[in-house]
């Protein structure tokens, strides 16, 4: 299994099946079929997207250690960098085509709508998170410190489903099932963190000197 | 500055034939993986029976009602494509799905309550209640979506009057059939079923309110709410009540679907009024869903009461519209 993963052919074949979704939508567009209400429809899509690559971006230190995966790691930039990019999308969707640039009524959306409010908070967050993605911005953070930003996305996976939540009208069935997977995600950290600090009550050093960047 | 020179592509780089030749494999899986997520999602109407539902029927005898507007319709596949019917699962494409098998044969509508003459209607009887008209009226959605569309029924107040509704009665509550056998779905819809509605009488009485039998010179598809529901134009969407079974003049202020679910998002009244907002959205504007692929269509003001002012406004006389939202 670690020979695939470490294989680089692995990415090249993950990269597209991530561009899948939007490729979807791009298909259907062309085909005229984006429902009566496209714009919703695109909006939904790439929200909807947004949150799984959330999870599987979280998801992917427990599966390291869980299934003894270490070099599943390879993918975890990746498929952060496409939660940005469908947030990215969900949110360029909301400005361009349904609000169709009227900044001052999306201001006051942002201020007035839990909603939005919490939505544009956690797209917020991942700005930086997108920027210091790289191995020149890990460098230079220091693995530490940009380890405590990148926890960010921890918020960001709440807002985001808090986010779904609020906004549909009386099925909380998916929005539950995001809360479900985020919450254990979540759930897990809490316990290895708490293990960890039992671990080693006295010894100064809050973290094991091997912590690096990709540890989180 | 330091270029570094990429070195050359080497034997290391060539892609093992095995990936090479497995492309179309790959691409095959692909279409295969498709049709499977497909075919699953079909299944539900497959296990049910497909093809043994309703479907509509041409109408004809009716004439054109003069106070149409003259924008233009929405296209009869977004109207039937795109539903609010949560008896038929909460995805606006679900109602077309699953609504396919929903036989709406034999109906009937009973008229109860504080009234002279209770009785219990057939179709045939409400066909024929009174001559039929095309109405084309704005529908605007407490979403934010709206639709232009070419009804066909006669004013609710001709079934009503019919009735002899006595001084008790003040409100007029409807209530939409529910079978958990024919609609899988409805229990995980989140809101309590049977849907009910209900209106002032006066509102209950006004010639726009209509009881709809049919839409684009049919009789009405199921997932718009065959085979009768009502349309109540200058009012949200979901007060339009589908798949009508009956009609109860009552004394005090009948319980609506929406309202039991969240009272403070969904009033009694739900007026289409642009400057109450919805809690979660604004109410100023609104996406009219027409012909075409509709990604660049620029949302447009919402009117007072939905453009009918004229026709309802005086109703509300001296009501404060924030409060009776």
């Amino acid at each position: 299994m670690n020979q695939i993963l470490t294989s680089k052919w692995t990415k090249v074949v993950v990269f597209p099946l991530c561009l899948a979704p939007l490729g979807w939508l791009v298909w259907r567009g062309l085909h005229d079929d984006l429902t009566a209400d496209p714009i919703a429809f695109i909006t939904h899509t790439t929200g909807d997207w947004t949150l799984r690559f959330v999870v599987i971006t979280l998801a992917i230190t427990p599966l390291r250690k869980i299934l003894r995966l270490p070099q599943l790691i390879r993918f975890r930039r990746m498929f952060g960098l496409f939660a940005f990019f469908y947030a990215f999308l969900h949110f360029s969707t909301w400005i361009g085509l349904d609000k169709f640039f009227a900044w001052s009524e999306m201001w006051k959306d942002v201020e007035k709508r839990r909603f939005i409010t919490v939505g544009f908070t956690g797209f917020v967050l991942l700005i930086p998170l997108a920027i210091t993605s790289t191995a020149g911005w890990i460098r230079r953070l220091g693995g530490k410190r940009w380890q405590m930003l990148h926890r960010l996305i921890y918020v960001t996976a709440v807002l985001g489903v808090i986010h779904y939540y609020w906004l549909v009208k009386s099925d909380v069935r998916k929005p539950l099932v995001y809360a479900f997977l985020v919450g254990m995600l979540l759930a897990w950290r809490l316990g290895v963190w708490l293990i960890g600090r039992r671990g080693q009550p006295v010894s100064g050093s809050v973290r094991p000197p091997a912590a690096t960047a990709e540890s989180a | 500055m330091v270029v570094k020179k990429q070195p050359d592509l080497t034997y290391k780089d060539v892609t093992p034939k095995a990936f090479y030749m497995g492309r179309r494999n790959f691409l095959l899986g692909l279409l295969v993986t498709l049709g499977a997520v497909e075919a699953w999602k079909k299944l539900p109407a497959v296990l049910a029976g497909a093809g043994t539902g309703s479907v509509p029927v041409k109408l004809s005898g009716y004439t054109k009602w003069p106070g149409s507007t003259t924008e233009q319709e929405t296209p009869i596949e977004k109207v039937t494509t795109y539903n609010n019917f949560y008896e038929f699962g909460t995805d606006k494409g679900d109602p077309s799905q699953n609504a396919k098998n929903f036989v709406t044969t034999p109906w009937t509508v009973s008229v109860e309550g504080e009234c002279a003459k209770p009785r219990k209607y057939s179709m045939d009887d409400i066909m024929k209640l009174a001559p039929l008209e095309e109405r084309i009226y704005r529908h605007r959605c407490v979403e934010g979506w709206s639709i232009v569309v070419p009804w066909i029924g006669y004013s609710l107040s001709a079934i009503l009057k019919l009735a002899e509704p006595g001084p008790k009665a003040k409100y007029v509550a409807f209530e939409s059939y529910y079978d958990p056998k024919q609609m899988p779905l409805a229990r995980s819809s989140g809101i309590q079923l049977p849907y009910v509605e209900g209106l002032r009488l006066d509102e209950a009485m006004n010639p726009l309110t209509l009881l709809c039998v049919g839409m684009y010179g049919e009789t009405l598809p199921n997932q718009d709410g065959a085979p009768v529901r009502l349309v109540i134009p200058w009012k949200y969407g979901f007060k339009s009540i589908k798949s009508l079974v009956r009609i109860r003049f009552v004394k005090d202020m009948p319980d609506t679907t929406w309202n039991l679910y969240a009272s403070n998002e969904y009033g009694f009244y739900s007026n289409v009024n642009p400057n109450v907002d919805h809690p979660r959205w604004s109410q100023a504007t609104e996406r009219r869903l027409g012909p075409g692929l509709g990604l660049f269509t620029r949302r447009i003001p919402t009117l007072m009461f939905n453009g009918y002012a004229d026709q309802v406004a005086s109703m509300y006389a001296g009501m404060d519209l924030r409060k009776n939202y």
